[in-house]
C-alpha cells in the first residue's frame, strides 16, 4: 500500500482518485516529480503480524528492480512506522540506491530494528523476517543528511533538511526538481517540549506540502497543563501505593518524561523509585548527549554545566522489581504493549486497581494499547486466556505531533500552493481539509493507501537574458517600477540545445550570423494647402503633434519632420504651388504608425491650424 | 565588481566584494601579531616584570618612563595589549550587508565591525564556527579583565616620537588605529547578529546572489564560501586543509568552474611538515618529561589541541607517560572539550562513525574519565592545590602576552630542565620569547600549521581551474628569509592579483547575461521558428515585472481602447506595442514575380541595377526595389495594395 504521487506539468486531466482507507499505521509515500521516482519514509505497521505489516512493493516492482525505478529513499525519522520496512525493501526486495537520513536517525534506527526484531524472530520465532546482517547492510546504503544542507541527488533532484522536532534527528524535507517541489514532513511538532525545538521550515512555496495528520482535529490545551495532569496522575497513585507503568519506546517521549519526573521527584523530594527497562536507556541517553546540538535551545546552552540526560533519580530495572511490594514507576517498552517487558508488566499488574497505566503515545489498530483505551476491559491472551483489565487507564497525548492549529501554522510558514494529508483517520482529515480549503483556498488532497493523486504544476520557464536587453528595459521603465506603465521588453529567443537565450533581435542576428533585410516604404500624398512649403510641414507637424499624444516628433531644421522614425518632406507640385506632396518613408519596424500616418494625412490638415 | 582588502595579514584576512548591488565582506580577522609589542600581563604580580628599566632614547630626549619599559635590548610598551583592526576608513562600513565567516580563527574582528561601524546586516557562519569562535572571544576577554591594567599608553603613538624608537615599534603601522580589547557584551551583541548555516545550503541574499559555504577541512565547521548568481561564481577559499586531522574532508570539487578565486589562508609554515613536527613534539615533551622537567605547551584553547591531545593519547602509554598530569587551562576549557564531542556532523568519517556506537567521537573524553587529562578554567582554585610536577600544560595565548601562560613562563622560564614546546604558528617564537629574556628553559618550535601548501594548491587549482585568482601580495613572492625558493610562491597564468591592505581591485569580471523567467501563459503563447538545424527562434514581446531581484516576463495583453466621449480624430493612433520584429533573408527576383504573377500583377517591368533590380508595376505605377539585404517599396495612394506587397515581401523573410 503506497500512495503515489505525480506532479505532472501542465497536467489539465482532472487528479485521478482511486480506492480509499486512511490508517496512522505505517508511512511509505512514492512521489514522481519532474521525472524522478522518490520513497519517502519505508514504515512497518505495528499492529500486524503477517505481509500486511510492510508495504506492497509488487505495486513497483512489477515492471523492474527498486533500483532502477527509485532514485532516492528518504527517512524522515526512527520510528519503526516510518523506517521499520527498511531492510525488508532494500535487502529483502532488493534496493541499492541511496537512502538518506540525518545523522542521529542513522544511528539510533538500526538499533531500533534490531530490538524489533529480536522481539519478533527471537521470542515469536518468526521465519521471513530480515537478519541483523540485513540490518547493518542495509545501512551501508544511508547517506547522512544534514539540516539546512542542500545535497544533490543527482544533476536535477536535489533534497534539503529541516528541523521537525518530534523526535532527536526528525528531519522534514524540501525536494526539488528543476522549478517543481514536494515538502514531506514526515511527524513534526511545533512547540517545543522539554527536550526538543519546534519544527521550522522557510517560505519555500512547493508546489504540494504532504503533511502527517494524526492529530488532525485536536488542538490540544496547553503543554503545561497536560504536564501537571501527568505529574498529578502519576503523584495520586503513588501517594496510594499503586504502581505506574509508562509503556514507552526507548527513545524519544521517554526522554521528556524522565526529564520531567526527574525534576518532579527532586521539587518534592520523592522517594518511589522511577526505573526503566532495558539495557537501552544508558544508551538512549547517550545519543542524546553527543547529539545535544539536535534539542530544543535551553539544553544546548546548559550542556556544559549540566547534562539535562544524566538522570540522578531514574534507575535500571530489573524484571524481579516488578513484583516487589510498594509504589513504583516504570518506563518499559515497547509503547504501544504489542510485545516485550511493558506488556509483561502490564499482565502482571493489569488485576490491581490501585496500580495505573499511562498511554503518553498513540497506539494502533489491534495492539492492547489501542484495545485498553478504547476502554475494552476483557483481553483475549495468547493461548485462550483472557485478562481482566482493573488497573486504571490513562491516556496522556505527549507523543509530539503537530495539532491542527500546527498544520496550519506550517502551511502558513512554507505556503505551499498544494495540500496533501497523510497518517491520519480519514474523518479526521477530512475536517482538516475543509478548514485548510477553507483558510488557505488552496486544494488539499488526502488519499487512500494505494490511491495515486497527480498534482499538476504550472512551472515557468527560466531563461537567460541578455544584460544589455535587461538594462535596457529597466532603464525605459526608470528606477522604480511604476505598476501602471508596464515595461515592455522586446526580444529574441533562441533555444538551442538545452539552452534559452533571451536576447535583442538585432544581437539574434548577430550571433546567428544572419543578415539584416531592411523592408522600408515610400509613400507620396498629395495635399491642397496654400502655404509655403516650411509652413506646410510646420502645420503637419502641429497637427500631428495634436494628434499623436505620447510619440516623438521632431521638427528637424533641415526640412523634415521625424515621428518616432517616420520621415516626412514636403515639396510643392511643379504646376501647383498650392498642391504639396508629402514624402512619407518608414521602415517595416514602424509599420503600423507610417500606414497610420499616410491614411491621415490624405484626409488633409484640418482648418484653424496655425 | 569590486574588492576592497581590508586586512594585509594573509591567513587573518578581511575582505570587502561587491558584487551585483550586494556588498559582501568576507571574513573578519583580527591582526593580534601586534601584542608581541607589548609588556606580558600577569596574573599574579611579577617582580621581574615591575622591575623593568624604562627606556630612555640615547640622546634622552624623549623619556616615556610610564609607557615603555626594556628588556634585553628589546622596547616594549606598558600597557593593556592591543590588537590591529581591519581597515575602516577604505569603504563605509555600515553599507556591508552581511559578513560571511569561514573559521572561528577569521572572525575575532567581529565585534568591532558589528558593534561601532553602524553595521546592520547578518553575519553566516556554521554553528561550530559560531560556538568556538565566541568562546575564544569570551577567553581573550577574560585574559584581558581579569587583570586590568589602570593606565592605556598613547604618547609612544606620536608620529614624532614613534619614529625615534627602536624597531619592530618604529615599523609598526597604523598604531593610532590599534585598539583594546572589546567586552563580553560586545561580544553577545556581535554574535546575536550571527545566522547559523550548513555546508552547501544555499542562502539567498537579495534575490540577487546565492552564498554557500562548503567544508574547507582545516577546523570544525570551518567553510569555503561559494558567492554567486546564475552567471557568475566567486570562490572565497580561507584556511583549508586537504590533511586528515578531525574535521570534515574538504570539498573540492565544488570550487570548479569560478570566474574569480579569491584564495587566502595558506600555510604560515610552508617548510614544515605537520606530521614530522607532531613527531618532533612526542618526543621533546617525552625526553623533558623523563629527565624530570615539566612541558609549556601555549596554544589556543580550541583546533590543533584537539589532534595534540589524540595524539598524546596514543603515544603516552607507549612512552610510559601514563601517570604524568596533563593539565589544560583556560576560562573555556571544559566548554571546549565538551563542544568538540557534540559536533559529529561536521567530523571527519572516522570520528563520525564513532557517534553511532555510541561513543564520543573524540579519546580526549577517556583521558578526563582516567584523570590523565585534567582542565582548570585558571591557575587559581583547585587547579593550585591539585597540580603535581613534572607535567605537560596546555595553556594559552599562544603570544605569551596574556593568559595563564605568562605565569607558567614566569615560574618554570628560569630551569634548563623544563621546555617550551611552540606549536602554533601565528606567532613568531622568539618575538614572543622576547619580554622573558634571559631564559634557562629549553624552546623547541614545532609549528604544526595544516593549511594548504604551496604544492597542494597549485594542484588544487589545476583541478578547479578558475579563471582569475585573487591573493595577498605575500604569496606571490617567495618569503624574505628564502628568496630563492621559487617553489614557496604561487606561479600560475594568468598570474594571480595581488593584494595588500588598502587595495581596491576591480575584478576581471564581464556579466553578459541575468535569469529571467517566462511565466506559463506566455511561454505557451510563444510560436519557435527552427531557422538552422537544432536552432528555433522565438519572438518574445512581453512585460517586465522586477521585484526582489527577480525579474518575469508576462505575456503582453493589449489594453483595451477605453471609448472617449468626444473624439477629436475619428481614429485613434495606433498602441506602441512596440517594434516589428527584425527581418532576415533575401527576395528571390524569380520566385518573386510568379509570387506577383499568382497575385494578378503581371506587368512588370525588371531592370537591372549596381545591387539587385527594381521592379516597376506598371499597371498600379508602383516601384519595388529587391536588393540582397533590403526592399523597398514605393507605393503611392494605394495602402490595399501596399499591404498586399508588404505580405507577399514577408513570406520570403524570417522574422526575428
Amino acid at each position: 500500500m503506497i500512495h503515489k504521487l505525480t506532479l505532472q506539468d501542465h497536467a489539465t486531466q482532472p487528479h485521478t482518485v482511486r480506492g480509499a482507507g486512511q490508517d496512522v499505521g505505517r508511512s511509505c509515500i512514492l512521489v514522481s516529480i519532474g521525472g524522478k521516482n522518490i520513497m519517502l519514509d519505508c514504515g512497518m505497521h505495528m499492529g500486524y503480524n503477517d505481509d500486511r505489516r510492510f508495504p506492497d512493493f509488487s505495486y513497483i516492482t512489477q515492471n523492474g528492480r527498486l533500483t532502477e525505478f527509485l532514485d532516492c529513499v528518504i527517512i524522515s525519522h526512527f520510528h519503526l512506522d516510518h523506517c521499520g520496512a527498511l531492510p525488508f525493501m532494500s535487502e529483502m526486495v532488493g534496493y541499492d540506491g541511496p537512502i538518506y537520513m540525518t545523522h542521529p536517525t542513522k544511528a539510533i534506527c538500526p538499533i531500533l530494528l534490531e530490538d524489533f526484531r529480536k522481539i519478533t524472530v527471537d521470542k515469536k520465532g518468526e521465519t521471513n523476517f530480515f537478519t541483523s546482517q540485513m540490518i547493518k547492510d542495509c545501512m551501508k546504503k544511508v547517506v547522512p543528511l544534514n539540516l539546512h544542507q542542500t545535497v544533490q541527488v543527482d544533476d536535477e533532484l536535489e533534497i534539503k533538511a529541516y528541523y521537525a522536532g518530534h523526535v532527536l534527528g526528525a528531519a522534514m524535507v524540501h525536494i526539488k526538481v528543476g522549478s517543481e517541489s514536494v515538502v514531506y514532513t514526515g511527524d513534526y511538532n511545533m512547540t517545543p517540549d522539554r527536550h526538543l525545538g519546534a519544527a521550522w521550515i522557510d517560505k519555500c512555496r512547493p508546489d504540494l506540502l504532504i503533511s502527517e495528520s494524526t492529530y488532525a482535529t485536536t488542538i490540544r490545551d496547553s503543554k503545561r497543563c497536560r504536564e501537571r495532569d501527568f505529574l498529578k496522575k502519576v503523584h495520586e497513585s503513588i501517594e496510594r501505593g499503586g504502581k505506574v507503568l509508562i509503556p514507552v519506546f526507548a527513545l524519544g517521549r521517554a526522554q521528556e518524561l524522565c526529564i520531567l519526573l526527574e525534576t518532579f521527584w527532586e521539587r518534592m523530594n520523592l522517594k518511589a523509585p522511577i526505573y526503566f527497562s532495558t539495557g537501552l536507556t544508558e544508551k538512549a541517553n547517550h545519543y542524546y548527549k553527543l547529539f545535544i546540538t539536535w534539542t530544543n535551545q535551553k539544553i544546548r546552552k546548559t550542556f556544559v554545566q549540566r547534562n539535562m540526560f544524566e538522570f540522578k533519580h531514574i534507575k535500571a530495572f530489573d524484571r524481579s522489581y516488578a513484583d516487589n511490594p510498594g509504589p513504583m514507576v516504570v518506563f518499559a517498552t515497547p509503547g504501544m504493549l504489542h510485545a516485550g517487558q511493558s506488556l509483561q508488566i502490564f499482565k502482571k499488574w493489569a488485576g490491581n486497581e490501585k496500580n495505573m497505566v499511562i498511554m503518553p503515545g498513540y497506539c494502533v489498530q489491534g495492539t492492547i494499547g489501542h484495545k485498553i483505551l478504547n476502554g475494552q476491559r476483557k483481553l483475549e491472551m495468547e493461548g485462550r486466556s483472557t485478562l481482566d483489565v482493573k488497573l486504571q487507564v490513562e491516556y496522556m497525548s505527549f507523543s509530539a505531533h503537530a495539532d491542527a492549529k500546527g498544520i496550519m501554522q506550517l502551511i502558513r510558514m512554507a505556503e505551499p500552493r498544494n495540500m496533501l494529508l497523510v497518517h491520519g483517520e480519514a474523518v479526521k482529515m477530512e475536517f482538516l481539509k475543509g478548514k485548510i480549503e477553507q483558510e488557505f483556498s488552496i486544494d488539499c488532497h488526502m488519499p487512500a493507501n494505494g490511491e495515486t493523486v497527480a498534482v499538476t504544476t504550472n512551472p515557468s520557464v527560466p531563461v537567460d537574458i541578455s544584460l544589455n536587453l535587461l538594462k535596457r528595459e529597466m532603464a525605459l521603465g526608470g528606477p522604480l517600477p511604476d505598476p501602471k506603465k508596464p515595461r515592455t521588453m522586446h526580444g529574441t529567443l533562441i533555444m538551442k540545445e538545452n539552452s534559452l537565450k533571451l536576447v535583442s533581435s538585432e544581437q539574434a542576428l548577430k550571433e546567428l550570423g544572419l543578415n539584416e533585410h531592411q523592408l522600408r516604404f515610400t509613400c507620396r500624398v498629395q495635399l491642397q494647402d496654400p502655404h509655403s512649403d516650411s509652413d506646410t510641414l510646420h502645420r503637419i507637424y502641429t497637427h500631428l503633434k495634436s494628434v499623436l499624444k505620447g510619440y516623438t516628433i521632431q521638427h528637424l531644421p533641415d526640412g523634415t519632420v521625424m515621428v518616432e522614425s517616420i520621415v516626412i518632406k514636403v515639396s510643392s507640385c511643379a504646376e501647383d504651388a498650392n498642391t504639396k506632396v508629402l514624402l512619407l518613408s518608414w521602415s517595416y519596424q514602424d509599420e503600423d504608425l507610417g500606414s497610420f500616418l499616410s491614411t491621415l494625412l490624405k484626409k488633409g490638415l484640418p482648418s484653424g491650424l496655425c | 565588481m569590486k574588492l576592497y582588502c581590508l586586512s594585509g595579514h594573509p591567513t587573518l584576512p578581511c575582505n570587502v566584494l561587491k558584487f551585483k548591488s550586494t556588498t559582501i565582506m568576507l571574513d573578519c580577522g583580527l591582526d593580534t601579531t601586534s601584542v608581541l609589542n607589548f609588556l606580558p600581563l600577569p596574573l599574579v604580580h611579577s617582580p621581574r616584570l615591575s622591575k623593568l628599566p624604562s627606556w630612555v632614547s640615547k640622546d634622552g630626549t624623549i623619556n616615556l618612563e610610564k609607557e615603555l619599559k626594556e628588556c634585553a635590548g628589546r622596547v616594549f610598551v606598558d600597557s593593556q595589549p592591543e590588537f590591529c583592526l581591519p581597515e575602516r576608513e577604505l569603504l563605509d562600513l555600515s553599507t556591508v550587508d552581511v559578513i560571511l565567516v569561514s573559521n572561528y580563527h577569521c572572525m575575532m574582528a567581529l565585534p568591532y565591525i558589528t558593534e561601532h561601524t553602524g553595521f546592520t546586516g547578518t553575519v553566516y557562519a556554521t554553528e561550530p564556527t559560531l560556538q568556538i569562535g565566541r568562546l575564544l572571544m569570551e577567553e581573550l576577554v577574560t585574559f584581558m579583565e581579569r587583570v586590568p591594567k589602570a593606565q592605556s599608553a598613547t604618547c609612544w603613538k606620536n608620529k614624532e616620537i614613534q619614529r625615534m624608537l627602536p624597531g619592530p615599534l618604529k615599523d609598526a603601522v597604523d598604531v593610532w588605529t590599534w585598539k583594546r580589547s572589546y567586552s563580553m557584551q560586545e561580544v553577545n551583541s556581535a554574535l546575536s547578529k550571527v545566522q547559523l548555516v550548513g555546508y552547501s545550503q544555499k542562502v539567498e541574499l537579495f534575490g540577487a546572489v546565492q552564498v554557500s559555504p562548503l567544508s574547507s577541512g582545516y577546523s570544525l565547521g570551518s567553510s569555503n564560501w561559494i558567492i554567486q548568481s546564475h552567471h557568475e561564481k566567486v570562490s572565497y577559499v580561507s584556511g583549508s586543509s586537504l590533511l586528515t586531522t578531525h574535521p570534515q574532508p574538504m570539498d573540492q570539487s565544488s570550487l570548479k568552474n569560478s570566474d574569480v578565486l579569491i584564495l587566502t589562508g595558506l600555510t604560515q609554515m610552508p617548510t614544515a611538515n605537520p606530521d614530522g613536527m607532531l613527531g618532533e613534539f612526542c618526543s621533546n615533551l617525552a625526553m623533558t618529561i623523563r629527565a624530570g622537567g615539566n612541558v609549556l605547551v601555549p596554544c589556543y584553547s580550541s583546533g590543533v589541541i584537539y589532534d595534540l591531545l589524540e595524539c598524546l593519547y596514543q603515544f603516552i602509554d607507549n612512552a610510559n607517560l601514563g601517570t604524568t598530569p596533563f593539565y589544560f587551562i583556560s576560562p573555556v576549557a571544559n566548554s571546549s572539550l565538551e563542544f568538540s564531542q557534540i559536533f559529529a556532523e561536521w567530523l571527519c568519517h572516522n570520528k563520525q562513525s564513532k557517534v553511532y556506537l555510541p561513543e564520543p567521537p573524540f579519546p580526549h573524553a577517556e583521558l578526563i574519565q582516567t584523570n590523565k587529562l585534567k582542565h582548570y578554567s585558571s591557575i587559581h582554585g583547585d587547579f593550585s592545590s591539585e597540580f603535581r610536577q613534572p607535567c605537560v600544560v596546555f595553556t594559552g595565548h599562544p603570544s605569551l602576552r596574556f593568559g595563564d601562560v605568562v605565569h607558567f613562563m614566569e615560574l618554570w622560564g628560569k630551569s634548563s630542565l623544563n621546555t617550551i614546546i611552540f606549536t602554533e604558528p601565528d606567532f613568531s617564537y622568539l618575538d614572543a620569547l622576547a619580554p622573558y629574556q634571559p631564559l634557562a628553559m629549553k624552546c623547541v618550535y614545532c609549528p604544526i600549521d595544516t593549511r594548504l601548501n604551496f604544492h597542494q594548491v597549485s594542484k588544487l587549482l589545476k583541478e578547479v581551474q578558475p579563471l582569475h585568482v585573487v591573493c595577498p601580495e605575500q604569496y606571490t613572492q617567495p618569503p624574505q628569509s628564502q628568496a630563492h625558493r621559487s617553489d614557496l610562491m604561487l606561479e600560475l597564468h594568468p598570474p594571480p592579483m595581488p593584494y595588500r591592505r588598502c587595495s581596491v581591485l576591480n575584478l576581471p569580471f564581464r556579466r553578459r547575461y541575468e535569469r529571467v523567467y517566462i511565466l506559463p501563459e506566455l511561454a505557451n503563447s510563444l510560436v519557435p521558428s527552427e531557422i538552422k538545424p537544432g536552432v528555433s527562434l522565438a519572438t518574445v514581446s512581453a512585460v517586465l515585472h522586477s521585484k526582489d531581484n527577480k525579474h518575469t516576463l508576462q505575456r503582453l495583453h493589449a489594453i483595451p481602447n477605453v471609448p472617449k466621449k468626444r473624439k477629436r480624430v475619428p481614429e485613434e493612433p495606433p498602441v506602441l506595442l512596440g517594434p516589428k520584429p527584425l527581418l532576415s533573408g533575401a527576395v528571390p527576383l524569380e520566385a518573386f514575380l510568379a509570387t506577383l504573377q499568382k497575385h494578378g500583377i503581371t506587368e512588370v517591368k525588371v531592370e537591372e541595377t549596381a545591387d539587385g533590380h527594381i521592379l516597376h508595376l506598371q499597371a498600379e505605377d508602383t516601384l519595388i526595389q529587391l536588393e540582397e539585404d533590403g526592399t523597398h517599396i514605393v507605393c503611392d495612394n494605394n495602402e490595399p495594395l501596399r499591404t498586399t506587397l508588404r505580405d507577399l515581401v514577408l513570406r520570403f523573410l524570417q522574422r526575428l
